[in-house]
């Protein structure tokens, strides 16, 4: 039986129209009517864009019909919402930014939208990207595809869950420590962020600069390169933009591991996450194995003090950039009779308890007196653990190791603001040393008391700038084990 | 590395945020609990090691000196909380004499 279009992925959606079979705006308003049909219940987006999405859609359909043939053609994407879209409403889930319209596009989305993709909408997140939930939107509740009770995970779960419940072929996400890889494996999709530097920022609202990466969340690995392939490279906009040709990946993706070195890092004892998870990623490791990779314990010794490092630098890094929320220029303002006043009361209503917490531990690393004991010394663990993973890829190709420490946790499970950090203990290394690494479903886990099986994901890390290899080692996983086909999302799939 | 308690007060006026005194008793609370793991990072010896800012190689980034289009002035301006024309209007900075 021929699947709805909701239910394909973007690379079919993209022959069909290119091929004449459907149009971008059959696409789109499949897309748009099941965001009416379920978005009550996931809670996905802040804002969806129909007007906009159709006139692109029918603008798409006449670039075909002329001639052209687009990699993305009418494929329905939605954008975190803090990526800006000219026109549109950008809030970064924050009171702040509530009413604030973007006069310009991101990079990243205006060339997903030149390779004939179309934003449906903007999608929910934690406040400025700080959380691994989504529960420190000020904006909105966005709830998992897959078990209505539980989150999508964070920061981007929004898109997460948009591609989860089949109302956007691909979303895209960012991640500073993991706020792409921990929502895919909360939602049984691939989040994949690339290499520190590979897809310009220009247009993101920053978090923490020296790490932010934006990324595709996609049913398919497949999906996850296209998307890759069509938003990756230089810009003059960014000049942290890495200028170097990027390898397509979408062509040729691999379908066997043989002789490829996987290291299992030994720090890393998923034993301690419980029997039932222990189990998934055995089997994982086991499935790599029979695939033809070989397995090697490998040492990432200062891993361990991933979070602490992560929690001095990236703090640092907000409370520096969130300082341009001042009331002054735009976003929202709190008046009082003098200057100083107007912006302690503008950002005391304006930002959350996360991002105040963060602000103000990183305004205290970098303030007189504690910036070596703090920064600094972050910033050399920093080096270390670079280091760490410099040494194990001497002997590897690539790492595996989980995606999050649990799969996804019911609301308000997590009141403890470290308990919540913890989420990302195995993301973290990887974005402070720069990584390309993903998260790819590979297994269920059908937790105590939960009458709904939950997915979890394994994430592979690779050297800098080995997109290629990442993406193609995850194919061959995805098609060897199908993992992501094996139970269907709470709100289902018919459209 | 400081374990001595967080001046919530003192930081939070640094970063220009009000706080109520509840903010500061828990904000006070969990800033003290975050420092304790982040001290951990005492026990690595950084002595010889070089901070690293950035992972990937970073170099100075020129443009030609050539005006290219911007923003206009309306679209920048549009969107500020107070304006007066070509200004953005907040309070008075300066005592009147």
């Amino acid at each position: 039986m021929e699947r709805s279009l909701i239910e394909r992925t973007a690379a079919e959606i993209a022959r069909g129209v290119n091929r004449g079979e459907h149009s971008a705006a059959e696409a789109v308003d499949a897309a748009l009517a099941r965001v009416g049909e379920v978005e009550e219940r996931v809670g996905a987006f802040l804002t969806v864009l129909s007007d906009d999405a159709r006139n692109r859609a029918c603008a798409i359909d006449e670039r075909v019909r002329a001639g052209e043939r687009l990699p993305l053609a009418g494929v329905p994407l939605a954008v975190k919402d803090n990526m800006c879209v000219t026109g549109t409403r950008t809030t970064c889930g924050s009171r702040i930014l509530e009413r604030w319209t973007a006069p310009y596009t991101a990079t990243a989305v205006r060339r997903l939208e030149d390779a004939g993709a179309i934003v449906i909408g903007k999608t929910n997140l934690d406040e400025f990207a700080m959380g691994s939930s989504c529960e420190n939107s000020a904006l909105g509740v966005t709830r998992n595809p897959y078990d209505l009770s539980r989150v999508p995970g964070g920061s981007s779960g929004g898109s997460a869950a948009a591609v989860a419940g089949y109302e956007a072929a691909i979303g895209i996400g960012s991640d500073t420590g993991g706020s792409i890889r921990e929502p895919g494996a909360f939602c049984n999709v691939i989040g994949f962020k690339p290499t520190y530097g590979r897809v310009s920022r220009y247009g993101l609202i920053a978090f923490a600069s020296s790490l932010d990466q934006i990324g595709p969340l996609t049913r398919t690995v497949e999906d996850a390169a296209l998307v890759y392939d069509a938003m990756a490279g230089y810009d003059p906009m960014d000049s942290t933009s890495i200028d170097r040709p990027v390898e397509p990946t979408a062509k040729g993706l691999l379908e066997s591991l043989s002789g490829l070195k996987v290291g299992i890092v030994r720090q890393f004892d998923t034993r301690e996450l419980g029997d039932d998870v222990d189990e998934v990623y055995d089997r994982a490791y086991h499935d790599l194995e029979a695939l033809g990779a070989e397995l090697h314990d490998v040492s990432l010794p200062t891993a361990d003090y991933g979070l602490a490092t992560y929690y001095l630098i990236a703090p640092a890094e907000c409370s520096s950039n969130l300082a341009r929320f001042d009331g002054v220029r735009y976003g929202s303002r709190v008046e009082a009779a003098d200057v100083q006043a107007m912006y302690e009361n503008t950002r005391a209503a304006g930002f959350g308890p996360e991002v105040k917490r963060r602000i103000l531990i990183g305004t205290y690393a970098l303030s007189s007196g504690y910036y070596d004991a703090y920064y600094v010394r972050a910033q050399k663990a920093r080096t270390l653990i670079a280091r760490d993973f410099e040494a194990a890829f001497a002997e590897v190709d690539l790492i595996a190791c989980p995606a999050a420490s649990s799969p996804a946790f019911t609301f308000n499970a997590k009141s403890d603001p470290y308990s919540m950090y913890m989420m990302d203990y195995y993301t973290i290394p990887m974005s402070l040393a720069g990584l390309p690494a993903l998260s790819v479903p590979c297994g269920w886990v059908t937790p105590p008391g939960g009458a709904l099986p939950l997915p979890m994901g394994l994430q592979f890390a690779a050297p800098l700038f080995s997109e290629k290899l990442l993406l193609g080692v995850a194919h061959a996983y995805e098609s060897a084990t199908k993992h992501a086909l094996k139970h269907k999302p709470e709100v289902g799939a018919r459209g | 590395m400081s374990s001595e308690k967080i001046d919530v007060r003192y930081v939070a006026k640094l970063a220009r945020i009000a706080l109520t005194d509840e903010e500061v008793e828990r904000f006070g609370a969990q800033l003290g609990d975050l420092l304790e793991h982040v001290n951990a990072l005492g026990a690595l010896d950084t002595s010889a090691v070089p901070a690293t800012a950035q992972v990937v190689e970073s170099r100075n980034v020129e443009r030609p000196d050539t005006v290219v289009p911007c923003l206009s002035r309306e679209t920048v301006m549009a969107q500020a909380p107070q304006r007066q024309g070509a200004f953005f209007r907040v309070p008075r900075i300066i005592a009147e004499e």
